[in-house]
């Protein structure tokens, strides 16, 4: 302590200098203890194993776009499979000159995505934009008005089914839930048994026995000669069982809320509609982002589930290229690229929530 | 301001009443918290409302607006009796202001929306209206810059007189202050009281729950000892603090005034 002077105000006093730079970090981070060096070692020999064996693989030895008989006599991955079938991955049995307009209609899907994730865009003539947009989408699809040709829904299929199932699955499941989660907290009994029934009988079975009630049960209770559509049917399961999981979240985030908040919005003669809407949902929606994110990826990839009742989404139409002798055995580049597909739009969805919950945060 | 409690010297209040309150009972299941209430509040008056905790004070006034329901008696606010009648609750609550001791204010609004949410969708007031309201009333509680902020960005005692002044923008008839600087930092309950006094000084009728004996003795036209669930005295300040009658008054009293 001899040495002990007064540091000037002006000049600061810098950490040591093995805390910070890049051999700092790595001495804090890697090899503080024996234990994390002996893992570094480990994960640095087994990354040096794996990934430079995938990039020869991936990219040096791989076939870009030649024919299925080129890639017999190459040694790394063929990924002349996806250039050669992506229409069919992507549009299923959609007729093959006619495939521009469910591409049109994707297109028009992510416009609208993006344009919608800037909060400033939530107003009334945002949802009128939806409903206009998601008209022509159907009426792309389907046709049979304005002179385009009509095309049977049996015949959607791949990333265009996974998207509609998708879309109109998580839009419709989340109101829905919420709606299910007020019910749960009601005063009155009857409404309140009644979600409760719901919610519980859901979530007590799994989603590929939904699906199967719908397919086959389901159209045995209707009169001869009526049948529902089934993509509509599937739609419906997919949408009653994602409802009951993002009831309970949204119940959660409700129990959180303090009583003074209530109590405030109910002191001040607000009626209860409005305390939910103004008071209530904007905090206990934001507080269960997290959660319910995470329940609307694993819908949107639960949708592939559809495949059991014959439904030809973006899953199974990749099957059914590598069902074809002139492509079999290519399977690892296949699924490697509707891996990326499904990556894509589960980051995306988990990186906006990320983002959404920033911005609502401003307040805290 | 303080400093002349003249306020509490006018008692010539008008005979209008606005609450009347009747042999009001009300249970917490097995545990009969008020026993039988009888108090009338004339337009204009200001009362302080004292007691130990427990002593269903904070019951009392929160069954004024509902926040509670009463079992047995009645209770009648600006003439309509308060019943299950949701639509009736509804009327009433939008003429009774109410501050908490916790604020309570919407964390997830500016202060301006916190203000302006009650008249716009409760009175259908115009925004533009409602926001120059909003900021006449935050003015008043010394609080305009503010007007933008958060309210997880003010100050307990900030919050609390954007609390008052979210009551006020509704125009309420009553006010009614359910212990409003028990929650507060000792050097902020002055501002809140400042508040309060001004508010007192204007003419509105005010039920306040607390234990700020001076601003009892300087605003209150009458003060009310609570005990075991009953209103056990009320009487003037002057009187109330000079000469208590009941033993209980007395007691409370001297544990509080040391």
């Amino acid at each position: 302590m001899a040495n002990m002077t007064q540091p000037s105000r002006s000049e600061e006093i810098k950490p040591p200098v093995v805390h910070v730079g890049a051999i700092g970090w790595i001495k804090n981070n890697l090899f503080n203890n024996w234990f994390n060096s002996l893992l570094t070692v480990v994960t640095i020999f087994f990354l040096l194993k794996i990934v430079p064996p995938f990039i020869r693989w991936a990219f040096i030895d791989s076939v870009w776009n030649a024919p299925s008989q080129a890639c017999r006599h190459a040694t790394g991955a063929c990924w002349s499979i996806i250039p050669h079938n992506y229409r069919f991955i992507i549009f299923g049995f959609f007729p093959y000159n006619l495939q521009w307009r469910p591409l049109l209609a994707m297109i028009i899907l992510f416009v609208l995505l993006f344009f919608s994730q800037n909060r400033n865009h939530w107003k009334k003539s945002l949802a009128y934009t939806w409903i206009t947009g998601l008209f022509i989408m159907g009426l792309l699809l389907k046709g049979g008005l304005f002179g385009l040709a009509s095309v049977d829904s049996t015949q959607w299929g791949g990333l265009v089914l996974t998207l509609l199932l998708s879309v109109f699955g998580l839009t419709a499941a989340y109101p829905l839930g919420v709606v299910l989660a007020l019910g749960r907290q009601s005063k009155m009994p009857a409404v309140r048994t009644l979600c409760v029934v719901y919610i519980e009988m859901i979530r007590g079975v799994p989603l590929i026995s939904l699906l199967f009630m719908a397919s086959i049960i389901f159209p045995l209770f209707l009169p001869e000669g009526v049948t529902i559509n089934k993509i509509l049917r599937a739609q419906a399961a997919i949408i009653l069982f994602t409802a009951a999981y993002i009831a309970e979240v949204v119940r959660g985030g409700l129990q959180a809320m303090a009583r003074g908040q209530y109590e405030a919005a109910e002191s001040m003669g607000l009626n209860y509609y409005q305390t939910m809407r103004l008071i209530i949902l904007p905090q206990a929606l934001k507080i269960v982002i997290p959660p319910t994110v995470s329940i609307l990826i694993s819908a949107f990839k639960d949708t592939s589930l559809v495949v059991i009742i014959a439904l030809y989404d973006l899953l199974k139409t990749t099957q059914t290229v590598l069902s074809d002798p002139r492509w079999l055995g290519y399977s690892r580049e296949a699924y490697i690229f509707v891996a990326i597909i499904y990556f894509l739009g589960c980051f995306s969805m988990s990186n906006y929530s990320r983002k959404l919950e920033k911005e609502l945060s401003r307040g805290d | 301001m303080d400093k002349e409690p003249s306020a509490a010297t006018e008692q010539n209040l008008p005979d209008e009443l606005i609450i009347e309150i009747i042999d009001m009972h009300k249970w917490f299941g097995e545990f009969h918290v008020l026993q039988g209430i009888n108090l009338s509040v004339h337009k204009k008056e200001r009362i302080v409302i004292c007691g130990p905790s427990g002593s269903g004070k904070s019951t009392l006034i929160r069954c004024i607006n509902r926040l509670e329901e009463h079992q047995r008696g009645r209770i009648v606010v600006d003439g309509i009796e308060l019943t299950s009648n949701i639509k009736n609750i509804e009327k009433i609550r939008a003429e009774v202001g109410m501050v908490f001791q916790h604020f309570n204010l919407f964390p997830h609004l500016s202060i301006i929306e916190n203000l302006t949410l009650g008249p716009i969708w409760v009175r259908k007031v115009p925004k533009k209206e409602a926001e120059e309201n909003a900021m006449y009333y935050l003015e008043k509680v010394h609080i305009a810059e503010q007007a933008k902020k958060y309210p997880g960005q003010l100050s307990g005692g900030q919050q609390q007189r954007v609390a008052i002044a979210r009551s006020l923008c509704m125009n309420p008839k009553v006010m009614l202050f359910d212990e409003p600087t028990s929650a507060l930092d000792p050097e902020m309950i002055k501002e809140v009281l400042d508040v309060m006094i001004e508010l007192a000084q204007e003419g509105m009728t005010m039920i306040v729950v607390t234990h700020e004996m001076g601003f009892a003795k300087s605003v209150a036209h009458r003060v009310l000892f609570m005990d075991f669930g009953q209103i056990v005295e009320g009487n003037t300040p002057e009187e109330f603090f000079e000469n208590p009658q009941h033993d209980r008054t007395k007691l409370f009293l001297s544990q509080i005034l040391h």
